[in-house]
């Protein structure tokens, strides 16, 4: 069994981040799980919320997703999202303006489509802020 | 005779259309490295998606209640082909190749006596298409990269398919693309979206666990597979197109310098003629006195 997790963050774009890593806590979409080496096979969809990289005891990075889905295997866990920012780059005034927003578009849309979307966005709008606001752990 | 003054003017204007070629050429060039980086990096994603979903499928593929986006609907009657080309042309035979394949499907599946359905993205295709096929299409796409390709785009084109599928207006939908393979080499690839080929080959994975579970995550998972495989064709159409653009235009600036050269011997041999002709009248002119 490696010591190590290797860890990958791919977005449909790019490959955000291939490293060594002693754990990642994955928010899954039925609960934040952590991976460590040796985890079994494990496949989850993600809900909105904050990646965090452990080297150690310590966090060495926090990302956000919007969503997307991991897969754990023995040795590597790989990340699949939607959209991945890292959280310190988030901008609270950004973030409100974006909740503003997508909440003028759920009262101001026609069909239901246009409504589902405009509350996916509030939800992710809404995760970021209260990932800004979270307390690390 | 061309006069010497119709020379000169004709040199001008293939002069000038060389220039326009060989800046097309240069900016095709950059946008071609642009656009392979992007192909490139969006390899991984691509990849692994398959290679979850495709562990996933197989262990799901025969039990009841599997996705239609997986097992199909059962039947696969109407069959709807989506041709994607650029939406500029002067880049050589990139889109009539595509319209090539596009059309050899077609009259395969017409002879199988399948219903067939068309969905253009891009201009070109669907122009070329119209004349032939133009009771066949039921939809079209234009500007679908602009004004940068992004996953958004896919997604776009991916929800209008799984739309029309859920509605029932088709069994099979396949895409037809060129592959980057490289500059000079572009592949006309045709590829089964609906329902999701599942790999035969390779040994069975040992099962995942599954949160939430296999049915649900599989649902998720399809529509998802779905827009990744339309970008990474309209990626590797990107590049394609600024790959075959960048040949045809070097290959019409080199054609216009061979014209210039041969326009200027003619010239100059004209113009030597005339010479030759005004010096022998005045040389006569002086013997006959």
């Amino acid at each position: 069994m490696a010591d190590q997790l290797q860890f990958e963050l791919v977005s449909p774009e790019r490959l955000l981040l291939s490293r060594q890593v002693d754990m990642v806590v994955v928010p899954g979409a039925e609960g934040d799980f952590g991976a460590l080496p040796g985890h079994a096979l494990f496949l989850s969809a993600l809900r909105p919320g904050v990646i965090a990289v452990y080297e150690g005891a310590t966090v060495v990075d926090r990302i956000f997703v919007a969503g997307g889905f991991a897969e754990v295997t023995e040795s590597a866990c790989t990340v699949l999202a939607d959209e991945a920012v890292a959280l310190v780059d988030l901008d609270r005034g950004r973030i409100e303006a974006e909740i503003a927003r997508a909440r003028d578009d759920i009262r101001d849309a026609k069909t239901d489509a246009e409504r589902q979307l405009a509350e996916r966005r509030l939800a992710i709008a809404e995760a970021k802020a209260a990932a800004l606001d979270g307390t690390p752990y | 005779m061309a006069s010497l003054k119709d020379l000169r003017i004709r040199i001008n204007s293939v002069k000038s259309t060389q220039k326009i070629t060989s800046a097309m050429k240069m900016v095709a060039a950059a946008k071609l490295r642009r656009a392979q980086e992007h192909a490139l990096a969006a390899r991984p994603y691509a990849e692994r998606m398959e290679r979850v979903l495709g562990g996933l499928a197989s262990s799901m593929a025969g039990q009841d209640g599997a996705p239609a986006l997986l097992a199909g609907n059962g039947r696969s009657r109407v069959h709807l082909v989506v041709v994607m080309t650029s939406d500029r042309g002067l880049c050589g035979a990139f889109n009539s190749s595509i319209v090539r394949g596009a059309k050899r499907l077609l009259r395969d599946l017409l002879r199988e006596g399948k219903d067939v359905k068309l969905f253009c993205v891009g201009r070109k295709g669907r122009d070329q298409l119209k004349r032939e096929y133009g009771s066949l299409i039921v939809g079209d796409m234009e500007d679908v990269g602009k004004p940068s390709l992004r996953y958004d785009s896919g997604a776009a084109v991916a929800q209008r398919l799984a739309g029309m599928f859920e509605a029932g207006e088709f069994d099979v939908c396949t895409i037809v693309y060129n592959k980057f393979k490289s500059v000079i080499s572009q592949i006309v690839t045709v590829q089964q979206l609906i329902p999701f080929p599942i790999p035969t080959a390779g040994a069975p994975q040992s099962p995942h666990e599954c949160e939430p579970d296999e049915a649900d995550l599989l649902a998720l998972l399809l529509p998802r597979n779905l827009a990744v495989q339309v970008f990474r064709a309209l990626l590797e159409n990107v590049a394609s197109e600024q790959g075959a653009r960048m040949t045809a235009m070097d290959n019409a600036t080199r054609n216009a310098g061979d014209m210039i050269n041969r326009l200027t011997i003619t010239y100059n041999r004209t113009r030597q003629a005339a010479i030759t002709k005004e010096l022998i009248e005045i040389i006569s002119g002086a013997e006959a006195v």
